[in-house]
């Protein structure tokens, strides 16, 4: 249920917003498209994982909760280390596609944005990796998909006003209305 | 086999598109007919409303581009649009609901992609969704279905005081009610369905009514797949997977869930079906493609009307699809003769070395 309400209902890009600079920035490819999918799915179950536990056997008994934002942003910046030395050894083919902007997951805001949220949630442990899960699941496909539909577009004879971000945003735009069809699918 | 796909005709001879347009158009007929004697003139008005719409916003965006009207107004495209548009709307919507619907259809969802053939998701839906999202009540108002000739129905005048807002009035509620989806949609939770159907809680007729014109529309759609202006595919799909998944909820839970028949003729399926997700445009093109993607749009019906929060959810599943026509035309190319599998996955980007060079 989580599952679905995260990645579908309340879809982090099309429904909740975040995460729209790399749904911008890397939907130009579909290769490029996958991989950033797949690099962020490993990143936010990742951190959020990670996040769950630093605020509530390290910071809470220390009673810092109100560090948790500079918490969370340190303990995303060391996943993101940690995923781009993995993928560098792993697969260093997909490391140089994914180029710039794999440090730039740090920065996406759908991360920190789960984090935050899962945290006033109230959730348990296993939810919040649910969160996290669902999260990029969601992130993953709407940024699939939106990249295959920018190779479209790239051929289509859109007029000179709207050419390049401004379609993208419209069709982003449209598709979120097309989301609005799964509200109320899941009550949480 | 035939060499040419009907489907792709739209692409390849931007000259056939407006024959092969104008028998969708026909083919809306048997449809319209049967709405108009159940439902009364407001179907009619509608639609001719929403023609004029699209043909005037469809003028405007050529002379903006600078492109030559006539022929493009010739392709019927947004002929057909204005009539998938009105005829789903509610009988008799006020003007302004009709040009917003026209305005996000035409220009938004086809134009701004590049016209007739760019367009990736359909327009009529796009159209549609939009005012079902902002302007839930009037989107939802039904006129009972009292028949075209009886004395209770709405005159031509009073819909056209009704159309333009000059009564200041709305319609009595002895005209509108909810539509049969609608209204098994929000029955409470405790009562069984064959409770709910013993205590009749539509309009006399509802249920006649929206099945005839369901039925007429399966007439239009044969006329279509006869004259090969649609394959097959994506209405059976769809078909095929609501008829399943309909068929096993009503096997698991009778009490709760509507009948196969019912969701089958019950709403705007066989509409939708025929229709609006074999857009030649925004469908998927390949024929496993095709496919994948009415059984999709059968799916997606079945997830939102049983537990989503629409009742008839043709508009979004087809827009949803609309979504991954890419991507699933993009793993489907049906491949050449004598060559091997296309290659997907990764590629390397073109290496420094080269670049120096």
């Amino acid at each position: 249920m989580i599952l679905i309400s995260t990645a579908l209902v309340n879809n982090f890009v099309l429904v909740q917003f975040l995460g729209l600079c790399p749904f911008m920035g890397v939907s130009n490819k579909l290769e490029s498209a996958m991989g950033m999918a797949l690099a962020t799915t490993f990143v936010l179950t990742l951190s959020s994982v990670a996040s769950y536990l630093t605020f509530h056997y390290l910071l809470e008994p220390l009673g810092l909760e109100y560090l948790r934002t500079i918490a969370f942003i340190m303990v995303i910046a060391v996943v993101v280390q940690f995923t781009e030395m993995m993928v560098k050894k792993t697969s260093p083919l997909l490391y140089q596609v994914l180029g710039i902007f794999l440090p730039l997951i740090t920065t996406n805001c759908a991360v920190l944005g789960v984090a935050l949220l899962s945290l006033n949630r109230q959730s348990s442990f296993m939810e919040a990796t649910l969160y996290g899960l669902g999260a990029a699941i969601g992130f993953s496909l709407v940024l699939v998909l939106f990249a295959a539909m920018r190779e479209r577009l790239s051929a289509a004879d859109v007029p000179r006003p709207f050419q390049g971000a401004a379609i993208a945003m419209i069709t982003a735009s449209l598709m979120s209305l097309a989301f609005m069809g799964f509200s109320g699918l899941v009550q949480v | 086999m035939s060499l040419m796909h009907a489907e792709q005709t739209a692409i390849r001879h931007p000259g056939d598109s407006g024959r092969l347009m104008a028998w969708v158009a026909i083919a809306t007929l048997p449809g319209i007919i049967t709405l108009t004697w159940h439902f009364g003139w407001g179907v009619i008005t509608n639609i001719l409303l929403a023609i004029l719409m699209g043909w005037s916003l469809e003028a405007t965006v050529m002379r903006l581009r600078r492109r030559p009207i006539v022929a493009t107004l010739r392709d019927n495209s947004a002929l057909v649009t204005a009539i998938l548009l009105g005829a789903s709307l509610p009988p008799a919507s006020p003007w302004w609901l009709l040009l917003v619907g026209m305005i996000a259809a035409i220009i938004v969802a086809k134009h701004l992609f590049g016209g007739l053939g760019h367009n990736p998701f359909n327009p009529a839906m796009v159209g549609y969704a939009l005012l079902l999202i902002s302007f839930p009540v009037p989107m939802t108002q039904w006129t009972a279905p009292l028949g075209l000739l009886s004395s209770q129905a709405p005159s031509l005048s009073d819909i056209v005081f009704h159309i333009t807002g000059l009564s200041g009035t709305t319609l009595p509620d002895t005209w509108t009610g909810a539509t049969a989806l609608d209204a098994f949609k929000n029955k409470p939770e405790t009562v069984m369905a064959s409770e709910f159907w013993a205590t009749s809680p539509l309009p006399e007729g509802a249920r006649t009514a929206w099945y005839s014109v369901s039925l007429a529309w399966l007439a239009g759609g044969m006329l279509l797949l006869y004259q090969r202006i649609i394959g097959w595919q994506i209405p059976a799909a769809m078909l095929g997977s609501v008829l399943l998944a309909a068929t096993v909820l009503y096997a698991v839970d009778p009490s709760h869930h509507g009948s196969p028949l019912f969701h089958l003729l019950g709403g705007a399926t066989l509409f939708g079906a025929f229709f609006i997700a074999t857009d030649p445009v925004s469908a998927a093109t390949s024929r496993r493609g095709k496919l994948f993607y009415g059984a999709g749009i059968g799916l997606l019906i079945m997830l939102i009307r049983t537990s989503g929060g629409y009742p008839d959810a043709v508009a979004f599943a087809v827009l949803l699809m609309n979504f991954t026509v890419p991507f699933i035309d993009y793993y489907t190319q049906p491949r050449a003769q004598g060559h091997s599998r296309p290659n997907h996955g990764i590629k390397p980007p073109p290496s420094s070395n080269e670049d120096r060079r």
